[in-house]
């Protein structure tokens, strides 16, 4: 056990290479997703055997999620831990072994996917020598962190840590069951669940996946970083407790949802729509948590582009988590599932409040880990801007569509009759379809100006400078 | 302070992760276990039969092109989907689907009732290009699955491997999967010649024959089955 006042060595290496990582595939990553959207409104640009929607739109949400969300979260995680606890990493070689193994999964994920290796299963689509690959990484994640806790010099953990173990646990669960497979070959394998039986495995994974991977350990990297940047401890403590256990407990079971109409037993359906209304409660608590932070800093959102990252971050993610359970309700779900509506939704999450989120995460970090200031506030202005206006032009004609062709399906002629044919809806979307691709494309360049000042950056600062030493006190406990 | 009840949890990181482990497992086991024992969900339809080893190859070449990112298969139980598709799903229909395909984005239009709605020449002429016979269409062209030949070096291990799983499949079905898969084909491009298109050899064993055997198979169960309609859902 060290004495009081000695110097801890942050390990920032790690959180470095995570950072760097984390933002090239997030360009990868929303550059394939555009190429997906283009696709969708001009069929020429499917290419051969590699390059076409059905091996692109996998290879999109692989880079996005596992990519860009998990390596922000990485580096946010092992940013915030090693401050929060006072204490390095538990172990450096684990920490190497998570950046280069998890990049050499993502690597994989890449080429595997072009090359049509796939489950099928959304968001599990790896085959089994990455699936395993990914288990022994997380367990390596897992022992770093666990370690560290179990070392640190700061007695109360504070809420962010409570959100990445819960991130930790679940996933690992999550990924174990679901992944259940038997090899054929060394890519090809056969799900341990048939049917109805695989697709309720696959919606608890699918559903919790959203839960915790992009809700829980963003409300970790918002915890954490969100207090640090306006300088104010977290507005309720008793309000992070609530909201903690109550989505843990709650998001769990929500996954029937994906699943409303189908075979899978009603009583099952019955939860999932109950579990995600009830879900609203905690997601707002997070919501909420996070806005009366901001309390009394509100005139720097006006200057301060992390600060409106944050507060833009939180409204999706307040839209989203009241929306979601909307389209939980069978009459809303009976019009929503199957449309774009569901891909709108996904992107009101996935760009206003993850991308934001890790954006404002990266802006905070960067700068620190290279010991200098941010090489251009008014870029990070401006991509915090040109974000906006690509994630509305996404978002917004994803809605009108989804509506529209689920209006088209159901719609009927007086005398009972299917008053649209399948490919009438496919073409009365088309224009939506175009303005998403100029959406994304917008959101895309917004990503380019953000590497542009990273690598400016970089490049004027040093990852040489002294570490910081029992630099920053944790962000502590509010007093409510 | 109030919140002090909550410190043992917060100053002890093995009972904060077990309680966090407590809390995701019993949500866990609540919706993953009894499906398990439901008739409903392990009882196949009377005439549901596994797939041959041709569909089988075609089922997995669908799954390796992502066909279900666009393609939904799952009828949903209302009259506009059945007026549009046919016989709504059941879930003794899916007893051999490793994995489930149903989908969760209809791009294009769903196929659970696609099997027998069109000819095999139909299906031939769309991969190669969707928009020869629906202009408006915009799926991808698939005219690389009509240029190469079918592997069926792994058939045999496929089908016992599925029958490691419990697919009824024997011994005979499992040796002659390769030739089975042969034979099989051979019938659908005969078809296809029989409707006036000219197939090369290549073309005759292509992955695309696997794939339109796939697809005719779909809705089998459904289709041969008229008690099915009053089965359990």
């Amino acid at each position: 056990m060290s004495s009081e006042g000695e110097v801890v060595q942050y390990d920032m290496q790690v959180v470095r290479g995570f950072a760097i990582s984390a933002l090239v595939w997030g360009i990868v990553g929303m550059t394939v997703g555009l190429l997906a959207a283009i696709q969708l409104a001009w069929p020429e640009a499917n290419a051969g055997p590699w390059l076409h929607f059905g091996r692109i739109r996998p290879l999109h949400t692989n880079a996005v999620i596992f990519g860009f969300t998990l390596g922000v979260v990485f580096a946010g995680s092992y940013y915030g831990i090693q401050r929060l606890c006072r204490v390095r990493m538990f172990s450096d070689t684990l920490s190497r072994l998570n950046l280069w193994g998890w990049n050499a999964i993502i690597v994989s994920a890449a080429v595997s996917l072009l090359a049509g290796k796939t489950t099928s299963k959304e968001y599990a689509e790896l085959e089994w020598p990455i699936d395993i690959a990914i288990a022994v990484v997380w367990i390596i994640y897992a022992i770093n962190v666990f370690g560290t806790l179990a070392r640190r010099r700061e007695r109360q953990m504070y809420a962010a840590i409570w959100f990445w173990i819960a991130t930790i646990i679940t996933i690992a669960m999550l990924h174990i069951v679901n992944s259940m497979e038997l090899p054929v070959s060394w890519m090809k394998s056969y799900s341990l669940y048939a049917g109805v039986y695989d697709a309720n495995v696959q919606w608890w994974y699918g559903h919790n996946a959203v839960g915790f991977l992009l809700t829980t350990p963003i409300l970790g990297l918002m915890y954490y970083f969100l207090p640090k940047q306006v300088d104010r401890p977290i507005y309720s403590h008793r309000l992070s407790i609530l909201h903690f256990w109550s989505l843990i407990c709650i998001y769990i079971w929500a996954g029937p949802h994906h699943l409303i109409y189908s075979p899978l037993p009603d009583w099952t359906q019955t939860f999932g729509t109950a579990f995600s209304i009830m879900l609203i409660l905690p997601s707002w608590g997070g919501m909420l948590n996070g806005f009366l932070t901001m309390q009394g800093a509100w005139d720097r959102v006006r200057t301060d582009p992390i600060l409106k990252m944050f507060a833009v971050g939180l409204t999706f993610y307040g839209m989203s988590t009241f929306e979601g359970p909307m389209m939980a309700i069978k009459t809303v779900n009976s019009l929503s599932h199957f449309t774009n509506w569901t891909i709108g939704h996904v992107h009101s999450g996935a760009l206003g409040w993850v991308a934001l989120t890790c954006f404002a995460t990266l802006y905070y970090m960067i700068p620190r880990l290279w010991h200098t200031q941010l090489y251009s506030v008014r870029l990070a202005n401006t991509h915090f801007w040109i974000a906006t206006l690509g994630l509305l032009l996404y978002v917004t004609p994803m809605w009108i569509s989804g509506v529209t062709q689920g209006l088209m399906w159901r719609a009927v002629n007086p005398d009972g009759s299917l008053a649209y044919t399948f490919i009438e809806s496919v073409s009365a979307i088309r224009v939506y379809d175009v303005i998403r691709a100029v959406g994304g494309a917008v959101f895309l360049s917004g990503a380019f100006v953000m590497f542009y000042n990273v690598i400016m950056t970089i490049r004027q600062g040093s990852a040489a400078a002294p570490e910081p030493s029992l630099a920053a006190t944790p962000a502590v406990a509010g007093g409510r | 302070m109030s919140h002090e009840w909550h410190r043992p949890l917060e100053n002890h990181w093995i009972r904060l992760s077990t309680f966090t482990f407590l809390a995701v497992i019993v949500g866990g086991v609540c919706l993953l276990i009894p499906p398990f024992f439901l008739q409903g969900t392990i009882e196949p339809l009377t005439n549901l039969r596994p797939y041959s080893s041709l569909e089988l190859e075609g089922r997995d070449i669908y799954i390796r092109e992502g066909c279900n990112t666009c393609h939904s298969q799952q009828v949903r139980p209302f009259k506009t989907e059945t007026d549009r598709y046919g016989p709504f799903s059941l879930a003794g229909e899916g007893i051999y689907d490793r994995p489930f395909l149903w989908g969760s984005r209809r791009t294009g239009p769903d196929l659970a009732r696609v099997g027998k709605k069109y000819p095999d020449s139909w299906h031939w002429l769309h991969f190669k290009n969707p928009r020869d016979i629906e202009p408006r269409s915009n799926m991808p062209e698939f005219a690389f699955l009509t240029e190469t030949v079918l592997d069926t070096s792994l058939s045999s291990a496929k089908l016992s491997a599925l029958r490691m799983l419990g697919h009824p499949y024997t011994d005979d079905e499992i040796r002659n999967a390769p030739g089975d898969a042969e034979r099989a084909a051979g019938g659908i491009a005969a078809s296809i010649r029989g409707a006036g298109i000219v197939l090369d050899a290549t073309e005759a064993r292509s992955e695309a024959v696997a794939v339109i055997a796939y697809l005719q198979s779909l809705g089998h169960a459904v289709r041969e089955d008229d008690v099915a309609m009053t089965g359990t859902r």
